[in-house]
This record gives structure tokens, C-alpha cells and sequence, in this order.
């Protein structure tokens, strides 16, 4: 199946998202989308699969053009996208929603359906149990289903967004395994879109760049790093390495931590933190740290031990005391967990950093346009947040969070960011940090992890085991630890 | 310029169509359209009596709906708001009955005001505990509470608060005089006080849902209660303070019914008046002056139409089917504009 993308022209009111866009994909490639947040991926990729429509241009299909209206129109042409929060329904299991979605009469042949179900992930040696209800998988287990529903379902193009991001390694592995496989044998073309370059080079066939909405340079693979980042931001990219600060006193102090929860228990978990001190939770999906983390916050009560904050025993207390104890909390979630869709941005700012019981919508317009010159969102303020690209959305969040905190427990700060964003978002917290706040987060990135911990804990299956980085360590045998072999 | 002309189009079609669709079947029943809406519209004006009867109508329908605006600005669907009118009613009946012999009109009025906005409100908060403690969605908790309270009314009337006729009868003994609220005079039969109490508190639910902290906090507990509680709004305080303004709201509305419109407690005293405003409240979204206007509008069509049997030997229910039809159009020219791409149109504000 050939794919050529003419001329794809899209704005959504003053931002051009995609300028004078050609692309063609051929049968049996792995092409690689890449660009910075906003360059336009992520439009394109939705024209391509029927979720937008785009103001001109044409999609032409083996020689027709063809218009989709709709996303179930790309996939009758053969045409699936995988989104970066795959579309499934929590309350359904694996088997129920690879089955919903299947064409066929009115009877449901759940028997043929869970035949299929299991020819499929046991060809690509993914771990599914068809029994299990959607919302207890993993990022990356829910992203195998829905490949593997996507394949039922006749694709041959299979477009991804940002695939990697928020699944361990080994998924990694098993998802590049299983595109090579679908491209090489079965001749299907793969469309990658990423802002990771490790992946792009390990993966792709052939690289395209967008910036700013228009395609800056294409090329075959290989390509060594240091050109595909010149290609996409014009320069080589400048490592920045800050210095270690004196640590304060103590202001973290967690004991002897249990947490229970559905697939993973943390047991006997102490950690004791400085101010200025950072401290990055590492470890594979579900190996329990991000349950230390929103223990830490107060969002989760932990069955057994002790959490105090600027030495104040905060065991068991709500949220909100945490809140007054000093803690900030930013979930990996934006619009789920932090922002909220249908209010603007000037009443997020009024919202969390105006104070008294009547609103002074002057001062707060005031204060938010400071804001986001400050922090660099580029937004209207009296938009709705929905409006703004995930690297604006997250910088916003970061003007939301209180500026003394005395914990910023951070999950995935720099997830879905392109390398400008990340170090940008790691420019505010080191200068935080300057300031006494620690800081506690996760990532799945280990050069984030290395880069900007002072000390690294490593979570696997509940257990955990630290590790400190000024000293120097490799990425090698951090993966050997995140992999369990402590 | 297309694009203004089609917004003002999705607009007033509803409207248009209902009106069609109606015209349509008055003419299927043989009666003639033209007729009954000029017959609605006279009915509704005919005289000052009827003028203050549509008023009289207008004021429990537009507290409640004020009361609606603010939970649904919280994300909650607040069906309880019948049963809270009715238990507003009752406290205001509890007042008139055992104080309405032995004290003056000027202080009954408020004590009767402030027991409907306590037995109003407690309603409403009972309805928020059952959501927030324990789990139980407010449209069940509401419907449950609704039959509760009607029960309870029925049980007053049967029981203890018999009038002489015995415990068949349909309703409560009037009340004194002095427990009522006062007509404004003999040709316009409203209380100038409850039209200046409604006033008051549409403009108090305009300033507080745009100027206060507690409206904003609202806001952003109803569209994302999670991110809200991450930003450090108390959602579950927001949610019940939500719940307990409109059953205050409710229980004055409550009031007016039994102690004005039917001076006595009966079943049912809330006449509809929590579910019409319901039905207000979807088409006027949050936006608080739309929703007294078409309080209004559909107070007039209700007034006008009580004259149809005798006017026009068609049945009263008609006008019924007028709004009903008025609200599904409605949403389903909202539904046509966002299918279209013409964005929140009916967002708050």
C-alpha cells in the first residue's frame, strides 16, 4: 500500500500547523516523523488517519485520491493510528475490546475473536491476558492490545504517536521487534512519529523533519544523531551540566513505607531528603514508584510507616495539609491530572496564585500575562488550555505550582517534550532547587535520570535500592539495576 | 460572515421548529394555530390577575433555576431540587401553623424565609453527604429524596397536620392570614417581596459566579475535579456548599408555593416547578439572565394556556409539549453546532 501526503495545508485559526506538506510512504518502510513540540507532527499524523481534515491538499491511496471523513473511513482503506493514550475502554477486557470494535453481523463470535486475539500477540511474544480488565495494563500493555486490535481490523499503514514514551525498555524491544517484523514480512508501512532520536535511529528506514509546520529535510537512514538534531533545530545541541549546591537540612523524611496496591507492593521504602537535594525514582513501569511518589505528596495513604515534611509528621493527613506543609505535585497527566480543559489560562493563574474570596480579574490578567512571559507559554490568556501544545501546557503547569515549595514531587516531568522543552522545564527546577525545594521525580528517560539526580533510587517489584550519581555511573549498569539484578 | 449568519440560525431555529412542530399538531387535533397562540398569549395578559398569576409562577421556577445554574456549574445534575421545595415548603408550613395565630405578618415572613432555607438546604446536604461520603450518584440520591419528601408531605397532611375535615383531605387548613406572604394589592396578586428576593438573587448568583473565589472553585470542580483538587481547590467543601445553595434557593421557592400560590401545604406543592427548571436550565446553560428569561417565557405559555380547555376546548398539557419540544430542539441544534465545528457556544459566562 503507497501513501502519498500532496500539499497538506492546515490551520487552526492563527497557527499553521502544517504548511505545504508532501510526504510519500512506501510498502514494507519504516519512516520516522520528527520535529520539536508543535512542528506539526502530530496534525499531520491525525489527517492522515481521518481524526482532522485538512484545509487542501489530497491523500492519494495506490493511485486514488481519497478523502476520510472520519477515522473509521482511514482504517476501511487500511489506515490505523496508535495514539500516544491508546483508545480503549478501561472497564472492558483485553478480549472485549479486541472484539468490539470487529466487523461482522449481529451475533458476536467471541470464540473466532479470541482465536484471533491470541494468533496475534502470540506472534509478536506480547504478554496479554484476555481476561484482564483494560484499566489494570500498563501504557505499554494497553498500546500491544491496541495494535493488536488495529491489526484485525485489516490495517496496513499503522501510524504511531510518541509511542515510547511512559513504556519500559523491554517493551521498547518488543514493539520495534514487532514493527520490523509487520514491515519486512508482511510489507506494511509504519509511520513513526517520535521526538526521540535513539528510536528514530534504531527503528527507521527513512527520517522526514518537520519544523514549524513545514517538512525542513528528508533522508535515508542511517543517520548519526548529531545530524538528525542538526537537521531538526539548525545547530548542534549544547550539553549544559550544572554544578552540585550545598544541601540543606533535612526536610524529607519518609520511614518504613508500605503501600499496598492491585499489582505492586512497596515494602519497607525510607527515604530522607535535604533541601536543594534532587532525587530521581527510576525503575520499569509499575515497579512501584510512582506510588512512592504520590505517597510522598499525599496522595496515596500508605498502609504502614511514617511521611514528614519540614519536619512535620504528615502521616495519614489529606491532601491538602500537604499542600500547607509545602508540597507541590505535578501528575504525568496534564489535561487528566493538573490542567483543567474549558477553563483559559487566566483563570488557572486566578484559580491557584491570585488569593481572597473575590476575584480581581484585573490583577489576575496582569499577573498572568507576567507569567507567561516568565515561563515562556506561548498562549492567549483567555483561551482555553486545550488550546496550547503539550510543552506550553506543561510549562504552564509549572507557573501553577507554588514557587517556595519545600517538595516538588514531579511524575515524568518532561514527558511528550522535545529536547528544547525538557532542558528548559530543568532549567526552572535546578534554579528551584537553588532555592532549597527538592525535588523527588520519576522517568522513564535514564540520561534524564543520570543527568539531573543527585541521587537515583531504583524501584524494581517493590523492592528498591540507591544509587548516587556524582560519583559516576553508567547508563549500562543502571539498566542492569532498573532490570532488577540489584 | 456565513459563519454569524449560521450561529444566528442554530439560534432561533429551535425556537421556530418547536413553534412548527406544535402548530402541526394543534392542526391534527383540529384546532386551528393561529387561534391557540393568540389565545395563550391573551390568556397570559388578559388582566393584571393573570399577569400576577404568570409572576407568581415565574418566582419559585427562577429561584430554582438559580439554584440549578450553581450545581451545574459544580458538574452535578441536582434532580433533588423538587423534593428540596417540598421540604422547604414544609418548614415554612411548620412556622405558619404554629406561629401564624400569634404573630405579626412582618415577622413571620422571615422566620417562615429562614426555616424554607433551613429545611431546603439540610435536604440539599443530605443529598450532598449521600454523593460525597458515599458514593451514591446525586441523580439516585435525588429521585429517592424527591419521593421521601412527597411521602413525608402526604404523611403530615394524613396525620398530624389534619385540617378539620379529617385525614382524606386533599391539603393542610389554610393558614392565618398573617402566615401568608403579602399580596402586593387586589388586581395584582403577587408578593413584592419574593419578586424582590428573586431579583436579588439572580443578581447575587451573576456576581458570585463570575466574581467570587467560590464561584471559580465551582467551575473547575465541575469540569475536572481531579486537576481541581491537584490545583488545590477543596472539592469535596465546593460540591456540598453547591448542593446546600441550591436547596436554600429551593426552599424558598418551596415557600412561595404553599405560602402564597395554594396557602396551605398539599402533596405535590412544588408543582413540577424543580424539573421545569431543570428543563430551563439545559437551554439557558450557566447564563443566568437567559435562564429568568425563559423562565419567564415558559411562566407565560403556562398561564396563558389554562384557558385553552375553555377557550378553545383543547387540553392544557399542550403547552407542556410546547417546551418540550422548545428543549429537545434545542439540544439538538447545540449538538448540530458542535458537529459543525462552531465551537462552545453554550459555555458559561
Amino acid at each position: 500500500m503507497n501513501i502519498d501526503l500532496r500539499h497538506i495545508h492546515k490551520r487552526f485559526g492563527a497557527v499553521k500547523a502544517n504548511e505545504d506538506i508532501s510526504l510519500s510512504l512506501k510498502n514494507g518502510r519504516i519512516v520516522g516523523v520528527l520535529g520539536e513540540n508543535g512542528a506539526g507532527k502530530s496534525t499531520l499524523m491525525k489527517i492522515l488517519a481521518g481524526y482532522q481534515q485538512p484545509d487542501t491538499g489530497q491523500i492519494v491511496v495506490d493511485g486514488h485520491e481519497v478523502v476520510f471523513h472520519s477515522p473509521l473511513e482511514a482504517i476501511a482503506h487500511g489506515v490505523g493510528m496508535l495514539q500516544q493514550d491508546p483508545l480503549d475502554v478501561g472497564s472492558f477486557t483485553v478480549a472485549e475490546n479486541f472484539t468490539y470494535g470487529l466487523p461482522g453481523g449481529v451475533t458476536l463470535s467471541r470464540r473466532a475473536a479470541a482465536v484471533q486475539l491470541r494468533q496475534i500477540t502470540a506472534r509478536f511474544g506480547f504478554d496479554l491476558d484476555p481476561d484482564l480488565p483494560v484499566s489494570d495494563l500498563s501504557i505499554g500493555q494497553r498500546q500491544q492490545a491496541e495494535i493488536v486490535r488495529l491489526l484485525a481490523l485489516g490495517v496496513k499503514t499503522l501510524i504511531l504517536d510518541e509511542p515510547t514514551t511512559g513504556i519500559s525498555a523491554e517493551q521498547k524491544t518488543l514493539l520495534f521487534d514487532a514493527l520490523k517484523s509487520l514491515a519486512q514480512t508482511d510489507g506494511m508501512s509504519v509511520l513513526l512519529v517520535s521526538h526521540k532520536l535513539e528510536d528514530v535511529i534504531a527503528l527507521c528506514d527513512e527520517v522526514v523533519v518537520l519544523r514549524a509546520g513545514r517538512v525542513v529535510g528528508a533522508a535515508e537512514m542511517p543517520m548519526s544523531a548529531e545530524a538528525l538534531v542538526e537537521l531538526m533545530f539548525g545547530q548542534g545541541l549544547t550539553t549544559r551540566t550544572h554544578e552540585p549546591i550545598p544541601l540543606g537540612s533535612s526536610v524529607v523524611a519518609v520511614d518504613n513505607l508500605h503501600i499496598r496496591a492491585k499489582r505492586v507492593s512497596v515494602r519497607d521504602f525510607s527515604l530522607h531528603m535535604r533541601a536543594g537535594e534532587v532525587v530521581g525514582l527510576a525503575g520499569l513501569d509499575g515497579s512501584g514508584q510512582e506510588l512512592i511518589l504520590r505517597a510522598c505528596a499525599g496522595l496515596i495513604k500508605p498502609s504502614g510507616g511514617s511521611v514528614s515534611i519540614g519536619g512535620r509528621d504528615m502521616t495519614g493527613k489529606s491532601y491538602r495539609d500537604y499542600i500547607a506543609a509545602g508540597i507541590a505535585f505535578g501528575a504525568a497527566g496534564r489535561t487528566e491530572e493538573g490542567l483543567i480543559a474549558g477553563l483559559t489560562l487566566t483563570e488557572h493563574i486566578a484559580l491557584t496564585s491570585t488569593h481572597g474570596a473575590l476575584i480581581d480579574w484585573g490583577g489576575a490578567a496582569a499577573l498572568t500575562a507576567t507569567q507567561l512571559e516568565q515561563y515562556n507559554v506561548r498562549g492567549v490568556p483567555t483561551s482555553p488550555i486545550e488550546n496550547l501544545s503539550g510543552g506550553n501546557q506543561q510549562r504552564l503547569l509549572m507557573a501553577l505550582m507554588p514557587q517556595n515549595a519545600v517538595l516538588m514531587a514531579l511524575e515524568q516531568p518532561t514527558r511528550g517534550l522535545d529536547v528544547d522543552s525538557a532542558r528548559w522545564i530543568w532549567t526552572q527546577l535546578l534554579a528551584r532547587r537553588a532555592q532549597g525545594t527538592a525535588i523527588l521525580f520519576t522517568s522513564p528517560d535514564l540520561d534524564e535520570l543520570v543527568t539531573y539526580s543527585d541521587r537515583i533510587v531504583v524501584c524494581f517489584a517493590g523492592r528498591h535500592c540507591e544509587v548516587p550519581t556524582w560519583g559516576g555511573i553508567t547508563l549500562d549498569s543502571l539498566g542492569h539495576l532498573i532490570g532488577g539484578q540489584f | 460572515m456565513t459563519k454569524v449568519f449560521v450561529r444566528f440560525g442554530l439560534g432561533i431555529a429551535p425556537i421556530l421548529i418547536s413553534l412548527a412542530i406544535t402548530a402541526l399538531i394543534i392542526i391534527l387535533v383540529g384546532a386551528e394555530p393561529g387561534a391557540v397562540f393568540q389565545s395563550v398569549l391573551e390568556g397570559a395578559f388578559r388582566s393584571t390577575n393573570a399577569v400576577g398569576g404568570v409572576i407568581n409562577f415565574w418566582i419559585p421556577l427562577v429561584l430554582v433555576c438559580m439554584g440549578l445554574i450553581v450545581t451545574f456549574t459544580a458538574g452535578l445534575w441536582n434532580i433533588g431540587a423538587e423534593g428540596q421545595m417540598v421540604m422547604g415548603a414544609i418548614a415554612a408550613s411548620f412556622i405558619a401553623r404554629s406561629l401564624g395565630e400569634s404573630l405579626p405578618n412582618a415577622v413571620l415572613i422571615p422566620l417562615e424565609i429562614v426555616a424554607a432555607m433551613l429545611g431546603g438546604g439540610a435536604w440539599a446536604a443530605l443529598a450532598g453527604f449521600l454523593k460525597m461520603r458515599l458514593g451514591i450518584n446525586e441523580i439516585f440520591g435525588g429521585v429517592a429524596l424527591n419521593a421521601l419528601a412527597n411521602l413525608f408531605t402526604v404523611h403530615l397532611i394524613a396525620g398530624p397536620w389534619q385540617p378539620p375535615e379529617g385525614g382524606s383531605a386533599q391539603s393542610t387548613a389554610p393558614f392565618a392570614d398573617a402566615a401568608l406572604y403579602p399580596r402586593l394589592s387586589p388586581e395584582y396578586p403577587f408578593s413584592l417581596t419574593a419578586l424582590i428576593i428573586a431579583v436579588v438573587v439572580i443578581v447575587l448568583i451573576v456576581l458570585a459566579l463570575r466574581g467570587t473565589r467560590w464561584g471559580l472553585q465551582l467551575k473547575a470542580t465541575g469540569k475536572n475535579a481531579k486537576s481541581a483538587l491537584l490545583l488545590g481547590v477543596p472539592t469535596t467543601q465546593s460540591v456540598m456548599s453547591a448542593f446546600i445553595v441550591c436547596g436554600v434557593l429551593a426552599g424558598i421557592a418551596g415557600s412561595y408555593r404553599v405560602l402564597l400560590t395554594y396557602g396551605s401545604l398539599r402533596p405535590f406543592a412544588s408543582g413540577g416547578i424543580g424539573f421545569l427548571a431543570l428543563l430551563v436550565v439545559l437551554v439557558a446553560s450557566t447564563r443566568a439572565v437567559w435562564a429568568a428569561a425563559i423562565a419567564f417565557v415558559f411562566a407565560v405559555i403556562l398561564g396563558g394556556s389554562t384557558r385553552l380547555r375553555v377557550a378553545l376546548q383543547l387540553d392544557q398539557s399542550l403547552a407542556g409539549v410546547l417546551q418540550g419540544l422548545l428543549v429537545l430542539c434545542v439540544l439538538l441544534a447545540d449538538g448540530l453546532r458542535q458537529r459543525l465545528g462552531l465551537g462552545e457556544e453554550r459555555a458559561d459566562g
